[in-house]
């Protein structure tokens, strides 16, 4: 079996940023609330680690980065660099309001028995299926949808780069992502596929797992609206994740359909 | 001094005196540290349930900064958002500068601001309870916020008072019905 390409390993581990394994993918904003209305700049840290916040396993690959402004639209990013542990690159905000700076990636995975009785993995676009050997045995495929997240805004949050797609497992906020205060509760929104998610574990660590023996995790559960409320501790950065699994794929070749959402909220203090 | 009494109260009753006045006293203490940087500082008066009832004052670095390595400009409303609770309650609203609001940075020393019921902002203020804040941050610095309940209109003269632990210094209140 050919080894997997490097490539193929760092989007598989921002496609499962809560699989079994510990580690957990991030997107690192050097600020997230700004003022600066003539000339903003943020620069961001993508990585996937053992620990939140460092640079420890591998860097985020960012072929499918995704920078939405105020209006909806997107935004280029600049400066990309993809180093050892982490990718960096900067985005110019030239319009107020809140900016959703996003890595999504989607994709299907097979295993199947090939015609000289071979086990094989494979993994593509939905639209690259077709590409399994039409005699190929014993064919599992799964479907894979996952986002790596975090916010920033200019002047006052607004909520055009935050409106759900109707596709897949969406964060909607109730309280903006960049209005978050230690000691307040911030209400949010789980989305799938457009519908409230209820039911849904989510998970809430604290930066700085370096420094400390536990995790120190929080887990919500969203009600029947999906939505759920975290009460910040302390001010800081903060992991969230979620995923779900054994969900309808979207192709019907597919068995089922895996989602994962993470982003890094950033708490100020009173 | 019965008549004394007397007059003073004939004035205070009289439609001409009836302007309630505040005026605040308050100090940037003096720090000494190396790198030493005038304050941003936000005054402003809080309603209970937190909103921003008027803005007071803001001091800023209301000119383009130059970075001393590179020397390119840098505008001073990059650090705005450094007086962390006036931006979240009110300065992410605001187009700066703000008309009779905003202006320079000032070194350490004493400060007084005076204001009356007869012109804006205490003029429109609505009768209920309040807080006067007071947020000061400084670049490479500290960060302080020392808040004074008062109600308004005053019926009586109050003296009210606070003080900062670092970057705030004496605050005190007068007002006067």
């Amino acid at each position: 079996m050919k080894k997997p390409s490097q490539w193929a390993v760092l989007a598989l581990a921002a496609m499962l940023p809560l699989a079994a394994s510990a580690h957990k993918a991030f997107i690192v904003p050097s600020t997230t609330v700004l003022s600066d209305g003539d000339d903003a700049w943020v620069t961001f840290d993508a990585s996937v680690s053992n620990d939140l916040f460092y640079f420890n396993h591998h860097a985020l690959d960012l072929d499918h980065l995704v920078v939405t402004g105020p209006d909806g639209k997107p935004v280029a990013a600049e400066n990309k660099n993809t180093g050892k542990w982490r990718s960096t690159f900067d985005v110019h905000l030239t319009q107020p309001g809140t900016y959703r700076v996003a890595i999504e990636n989607s994709g299907v995975f097979a295993s199947y028995v090939d015609a000289k009785g071979e086990k094989k993995r494979w993994r593509g676009g939905v639209d690259k299926l077709g590409d399994i050997p039409a005699d190929a045995k014993d064919v599992e495929i799964s479907e894979s949808q996952s986002s790596v997240n975090t916010y920033v805004t200019l002047g006052k949050p607004s909520g055009g780069a935050l409106k759900p797609s109707g596709h897949g497992l969406e964060f909607a906020p109730v309280t903006s992502p960049n209005d978050l205060y230690a000691g307040e509760a911030a209400k949010f929104r789980f989305l799938l596929d457009g519908k409230p998610v209820k039911d849904l574990k989510v998970t809430v660590i604290p930066g700085g797992t370096r420094y400390r023996d536990k995790q120190d995790e929080t887990i919500a559960t969203t009600d029947a609206n999906g939505e759920f409320s975290v009460t910040w501790p302390a001010p800081g950065l903060y992991w969230l994740s979620a995923s779900l699994d054994k969900q309808k794929p979207t192709t019907p070749k597919a068995k089922e359909r895996r989602l994962g959402y993470v982003a890094t909220l950033e708490v100020l203090p009173q | 001094m019965r008549r004394f009494f007397l007059i003073t109260l004939i004035v205070c009753a009289s439609p001409v005196a009836s302007a309630a006045d505040a005026q605040l006293t308050f100090e940037l203490p003096k720090i000494d540290v190396s790198e030493y940087h005038r304050p941003y500082v936000a005054i402003w008066v809080e309603r209970e349930d937190r909103s921003v009832a008027a803005n007071l004052a803001v001091w800023y670095q209301d000119k383009d900064g130059k970075d001393a390595k590179s020397g390119k400009a840098e505008p001073g409303t990059k650090w705005l958002s450094d007086l962390r609770q006036w931006w979240r309650r009110s300065g992410r609203d605001q187009t700066l500068p703000i008309d009779g609001v905003s202006g320079a940075t000032r070194p350490a020393g004493q400060y007084q601001l005076a204001f009356s019921s007869a012109k804006a902002p205490f003029a429109g203020l609505a009768a209920g309870s309040y807080k006067l804040v007071v947020e000061v941050a400084r670049e490479v610095g500290g960060h302080e916020l020392v808040s004074v309940p008062f109600a308004w209109p005053p019926t009586t003269p109050q003296h009210l008072a606070a003080k900062g632990e670092s970057e705030i210094g004496d605050v005190k209140f007068d007002l006067n019905p």
